[in-house]
């Protein structure tokens, strides 16, 4: 007879609000979880998408993410001469706000060499850029459809493809366009302000700048030699694929990611406390029955099995529900929420631990009834 | 009545709280015996030491001196000689309480085959003994109840199944009539009576329900934590 699930049926309304409230607690824990994921994943895939080996950028800085960096687009070509490189290719970044219907849209814009590396890492929707100037291909979170038209700069853009998980570090969704019409969007002002400007006698930005030229190497070359050798230019730096992810990680999310992180071990430790609490609540309600209990005969391998089998129940549906919670509403949020298989697993396994420590508190309560108190008087 | 086996042989057992100028004496030295197929009342005002002879009797309290003897078995001399306490209860002593303390979790039947699954029945068997001994106190057709829908008596009774459902000798009760009317607590004591000279047990039951005097073979009164008369 299994005295846990018979007194769990019994009161089975209440049990189950319990493990819903601590499902919701659990929700908003893997909502952390994920957000802090999701922060990473989105720093990362602007840096990962054009799978590049090395990126060369301006001398002294630590561009293009973590700083401004700015190359004549030129150096792309004395890059790929360069003995142990397969590929090169010049690109841009640039974060724009663009008309879209009634919406105002937020976007990063890269600019890449069509044939070159920089591009969309896949197509999941229409075709890549076909043509030399006004196509884009867009990230899915920025609600553009295929055969959707933008206004970027002073240009009306044509939606061809869609791609997916592009974004900046921010979580602003990535739009590809060709390199050139990316320099003319850095460059180029709406016509009115370019009659000030010329009014003014100012002169526009460099419209050959690139923020960095990024390359593949051969096979058979060592990445470190082929840096250290562009790095002999003197108006050159060059950051392995490693050095750059560390670099966006170390500098650019680093607090971001230390304040969610921190806030993830408070929100464990509250929720631990929360379990503990409903534990010695849900024990205290039945010393009477576990004095009852022993007063009969039973063992405190019965008691010990009632209460630490109760709060592994409730906290595993909790788990479980808080889980189902979050992959229900997870594309509902505004920025990416990324869970791993393996951090679901990891809190269940800190779920399990907290409620097997938290029943110590109600085990040392129900082990302390005295089986007289059965009887009264 | 007939004198049976010695089940339960109280000798000099004392119990103290505290030492020196806190010292409390709960009982004094007390002598009691009694047989198989008695059915004995304990009496005596608040304070008076009954509930904590019981819990003597019952293995839940420590005496301070003397021996007990609970079932031919010698089970305390200046100190316990059964290490576990708990399966000594399990194994001899039937509890019976004012508030039946039936577990509210479970139906009437799972509170008396709780009992006999912690003695280590067989599930199927527990089942059955547990029926029929509902079916024996004329409570069976309310054994799928849980204890929050039973009336007092059968609540009550259901309790005294649970008491005898691992067959002990001794059956130790608390009040078990003081929630009754005068008809059903004299309904209670003639069942428990019967059940006694049945499954030759004991039964030593503190009270105050003058109503049922007459149903004990003996009354025994407790005084300042000395037995007075016997």
């Amino acid at each position: 007879m299994n005295l846990a699930l018979k007194d769990i049926r019994h009161s089975l309304f209440r049990f189950v609000l319990t493990c819903f409230g601590l499902g919701l607690l659990m929700t908003v824990v893997l909502a952390m979880i994920g957000i802090y994921n999701g922060l990473v994943s989105d720093a990362l895939a602007a840096v990962k998408a054009p799978r590049a080996d090395l990126w060369v950028v301006e001398a002294n800085t630590q561009g293009p993410f973590a700083e401004a960096s700015s190359l004549p687009s030129a150096t792309r070509d004395a890059v790929a001469r360069l003995p142990g490189i397969s590929d090169a290719g010049a690109i841009t970044y640039q974060t724009i706000e663009a008309q879209h219907g009634t919406q105002t849209l937020r976007l990063y814009v890269i600019g890449y060499e069509r044939g070159r590396p920089g591009g969309p890492s896949t197509i999941t929707d229409g075709r890549g850029l076909g043509r030399s100037h006004y196509e884009l291909v867009a990230d899915r979170k920025s609600a553009l459809q295929v055969g959707d038209t933008i206004r970027i700069g002073r240009n009306r853009f044509t939606v061809v493809g869609l791609t997916e998980n592009a974004m900046n570090s921010g979580g602003d969704p990535a739009v590809f366009m060709t390199l050139s019409d990316a320099m003319a969007l850095q460059s180029e002002l709406d016509p009115a302000a370019e009659r000030v400007r010329a009014a003014r006698g100012a002169t526009s930005p460099d419209a050959s700048n690139v923020a960095a030229v990024i390359a593949r190497i051969e096979p058979d070359a060592d990445v470190e030699r082929v840096a250290a050798t562009i790095r002999q230019w003197k108006h050159l730096g060059a950051l392995t694929q490693a050095q750059q992810e560390e670099l966006l990680l170390a500098s650019v999310v680093d607090r971001a990611r230390r304040q969610i992180g921190l806030f993830l071990g408070i929100l464990l430790t509250v929720s631990a406390v929360v379990i503990a609490l409903i534990i010695y609540t849900m024990t205290m309600e039945k010393l009477k029955q576990i004095a009852t209990l022993k007063l009969i005969g039973a063992p405190d391998r019965t008691i010990l099995g009632l209460i630490v089998q109760q709060a592994l129940i409730l906290g595993i549906s909790g788990w479980a529900i808080g889980l189902s919670l979050i992959l229900l509403v997870k594309d509902s949020f505004p920025r990416r929420v990324v869970l791993e298989p393996t951090n679901a697993l990891v809190l269940a396994g800190i779920i399990v631990g907290v409620c097997i420590v938290a029943s110590g508190l109600g085990i040392r309560a129900a082990l302390k009834v005295d089986p007289a108190t059965a009887i009264g008087g | 009545m007939a004198i049976g086996d010695l089940l339960v042989d109280v000798s000099g057992v004392a119990k103290h709280y505290g030492e020196g100028e806190t010292r409390v004496d709960a009982l004094r030295v007390v002598d009691l015996q009694i047989h198989a197929g008695e059915v004995v009342a304990m009496l005596g005002p608040s304070g008076s030491g009954k509930t904590t002879l019981l819990n003597i009797i019952g293995c839940i309290v420590d005496p301070s001196a003397g021996r007990l003897l609970l079932d031919g078995e010698t089970v305390f001399d200046g100190r316990w000689l059964r290490g576990n306490l708990r399966q000594l209860r399990l194994d001899k002593i039937g509890f019976i309480f004012q508030a039946h303390n039936l577990l509210p979790f479970l139906t009437a039947e799972e509170n008396v085959s709780v009992v006999l699954n912690l003695a280590g029945w067989k599930p199927a068997a527990a089942k059955a003994r547990a029926r029929e001994l509902l079916d024996y106190l004329e409570v069976g057709h309310r054994a799928e109840v849980k204890p929050a829908h039973l009336s007092g008596g059968e609540a009550q009774r259901v309790a005294i199944a649970r008491a005898l459902a691992n067959r002990p000798r001794i059956i130790l009760a608390d009040e078990p009539t003081a929630a009754l009317d005068s008809v059903r607590a004299q309904l209670v004591m003639d069942l428990l009576r019967k059940l006694a000279v049945e499954q030759e047990a004991c039964i030593l039951t503190v009270t105050h329900d003058e109503k049922i005097f007459d149903r004990f073979d003996r009354l025994i009164h407790l005084r300042d934590g000395a037995l007075i008369e016997a």
